[in-house]
């Protein structure tokens, strides 16, 4: 079974207290802004940084890699729900796009 | 209206305790996630994209002004000022916080109100008929049978772990406005020969991945033997239902498999095993409940003013003549209010038009309000010599759209715009499509069509029952919209048949409008409605409209 390369991964899950996305950050905090994210390029080190996310059930909920891919400001994201985490709702302008 | 008993408020409030303690030990670490999301559901607080989601029901749809002012007062005080209605006659809070929730749920039960069975294997809120006690063409009330049959499945002991959420709609008149087709167990008032009224009982209907118009288990079941005879089909269900294959576990599943005739000889038998337990408090406690949905006492007065006013006045004419509906009162008009101005997000009101729609109700409509499953806000009880001043009030507050049954007067489900279960985006569909045939300015040509809009096979927008129905999915990364056409969800109940390959978000509002562009073609003439065209031509020439270049290649 051959298996997929591995492509580049950041860890997202929502806030316990506000329910907003959340991205893992390389100095072990969470930040609302997917730039300051840490992007994971390698397999091994994405489980581990997946399983220090799950370890934190009294700050974040649902912890999962994401897809992302580098740019000259910081990880972003690839797929269209993934994006739509970043700003929030396309109907208001609530939400991370809205600064809040 | 029913007001809460001692009992009912006890318990919600017992509940609303047990929930603050649960969410105070999930904050500070005792409580996982895991151990913590049952909980968090039975109280219908949801995770979502970008925040929690509380989930309040509105048991059949039925408001009075003190309900409706409060759910503005949590719409302003922990969300952001705007409450979402939901094709299950529930309002949504897009944007509480966690710390809060216990508070909004305090802050519902002061005026009688609860999340309680809005998520979970459970029996759901009970819908009905949102012109129930007003329309014109009904037998009774559903509302009593309705509320009955939510004080008996409220924390039935039985079935809090059903296979899979169970959900009952009701309409007191033969033409159906509550989906009944679509739900798990259905019920249809009719006579019988000796002209008694009773209900006709529909199960195994549902949406969803795997659509299916609902079947006639029983065509007469009188009134006072429906509490065993649901208790008997939910019960059999309970026993018989695979809980092995989420996808295969709701009742529609059930009797497909087992096959109609064979659910229905367990049913009845199950059923004759129970009547005799049901001893009449049942019936006791009914005559209870429909003395509090006695009919509000109807003035007589002339609607001379109202004429006038028509005659006079062409933007309140047009108003009229789609935004109402027939009363059973002389006088009276039942007032849908349109929650779907154009461009506006269907199913949204901000906290100050539910507090104008809560004073229009209690001046000038009996005090009554109710929600209809198409996310539209109804004053059933207003009487015509005061429609020029509710107009004018609704007009200045953006809710005197005259859409209902239009093209615009679109369902549309939150879609991947709040909803973790999504695929893709259903409001800005709903919105384009609105803007756009409104600066044709040809809504009112096209006639009475109803586009649902879902964002995921979950079918919450109810799209397989659209004349037009649109599902957004994710086509390898990319947002995809899938058309069908001709579904129905009345008495006449029917699938709409999938058109064809899909389209994207920028191709899917030309597509609509070539569909509606070859309908006004094909119609015999203005009276022929786009569902009945369809019926009469069949898919192929509206096929021929969405996919023109195929049709090039194979003339080529
Ligand atoms: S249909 Fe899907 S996307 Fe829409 S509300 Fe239901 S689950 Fe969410």
């Amino acid at each position: 079974m051959t298996r997929r390369p591995f492509t580049p991964k950041v860890v997202t899950a929502n806030a316990l207290l506000e329910g907003d996305a959340v991205w893992l950050t390389e100095d072990d905090r969470w930040t609302r802004d997917i730039a300051d994210a840490e992007l994971i390029e390698d397999e091994a080190v994405a489980e581990d940084r997946l399983l220090f996310a799950i370890s934190q059930p009294d700050v974040v909920v649902g912890a999962y890699l994401a897809d992302a891919k580098p740019t000259d400001t910081g990880p972003a994201p690839i797929h269209f729900r993934e994006a739509f985490r970043t700003r929030g709702p396309s109907n208001y302008a609530h939400g991370k796009q809205a600064g809040e | 209206m029913y007001t809460y008993n001692e009992f009912d408020n006890a318990f919600v409030r017992e509940r609303v305790a047990q929930f603050r303690q649960q969410v105070e030990r999930r904050i500070d670490g005792s409580l996982t996630e895991d151990e913590f999301k049952p909980l968090r559901l039975m109280n219908g607080l949801y995770l979502q994209l970008h925040a929690y989601m509380l989930r309040v029901a509105i048991p059949y749809g039925t408001l009075d002004s003190a309900k409706m002012r409060q759910l503005a007062y949590l719409a302003e005080r922990w969300d952001k000022g705007y409450g979402h209605f939901t094709t299950r006659q529930n309002i949504q809070y897009n944007w509480p916080k966690l710390a809060d929730v216990p508070d909004m749920l305090d802050a519902l039960a002061d005026v009688g109100m609860h999340a309680i069975q809005t998520s979970g294997n459970t029996i759901r809120n009970v819908t009905a008929d949102h012109f129930a006690g007003a329309a014109a063409d009904e037998i009774a009330d559903p509302r009593p049978v309705a509320e009955l049959l939510r004080q008996w499945s409220t924390d039935h002991p039985e079935f809090q772990f059903l296979p899979r959420k169970f959900k009952i709609a009701i309409t007191g008149s033969p033409n159906d406005r509550a989906v009944t087709k679509a739900h798990d167990i259905g019920l249809r008032m009719v006579r019988n020969d000796a002209g008694e009224p009773g209900f006709e009982v529909i199960v195994g209907g549902g949406l969803g991945r795997t659509p299916m118009v609902g079947q006639i288990i029983r065509d007469f079941l009188p009134r006072e033997d429906l509490l065993p005879y649901v208790e008997a089909i939910v019960s059999v269900y309970n026993l018989l239902g695979r809980r092995d294959n989420k996808y295969k576990a709701r009742i529609k599943i059930t009797v497909a498999e087992n096959g109609l005739d064979t659910y229905r000889d367990l049913v009845e038998a199950r059923f004759a095993e129970l009547r005799p337990a049901f001893s009449g408090v049942d019936q006791e406690l009914l005559a209870g409940i429909e003395a509090e949905f006695a009919p509000p006492a109807f003035r007589d007065a002339s609607t001379d003013g109202y004429e006038a006013h028509r005659a006079a006045n062409p933007a309140f004419r047009a108003w009229t003549d789609t935004n109402l509906t027939e009363h059973r009162a002389p006088g009276y008009a039942i007032v849908s209010v349109s929650l779907k101005a154009h461009g506006a997000t269907p199913g949204d009101a901000s906290a100050e038009q539910m507090r104008v729609l809560a004073d229009l109700a209690e001046r000038f409509g009996h005090d009554e309000l109710r929600i209809s499953h198409e996310q539209n806000v109804i004053l059933p009880h207003v009487h015509k010599s005061d429609l020029p001043q509710v107009y004018a009030t609704l007009r200045a507050h953006g809710l005197a759209t005259a859409n209902i049954g239009l093209i615009s007067d679109i369902i549309a489900c939150p879609g991947m715009d709040y909803c973790a279960l999504a695929t893709a985006r259903s409001i800005p569909i709903a919105q384009e499509i609105a803007t756009h045939f409104d600066a044709l300015k040809l809504e009112h040509d096209i006639g009475p069509l109803k586009i649902k809009i879902s964002g995921c096979i979950n079918a919450c927008g109810h799209h397989h029952v659209g004349h037009i129905g649109i599902l957004g999915l994710d086509r390898a990364g990319v947002e995809n919209y899938q058309i069908t056409l001709g579904g129905d969800g009345t008495e006449t109940a029917t699938i709409g048949e999938r058109a064809g390959p899909g389209f994207s978000a920028d191709q899917i509002i030309p597509a609509v409008e070539r569909l509606v562009m070859a309908y006004l073609d094909l119609r015999d003439s203005a009276d022929e409605t786009f569902l009945q065209t369809y019926r009469r031509l069949g898919l192929t020439p509206f096929k021929a409209a969405l996919y023109p270049d195929q049709e090039k290649r194979h003339a080529a």
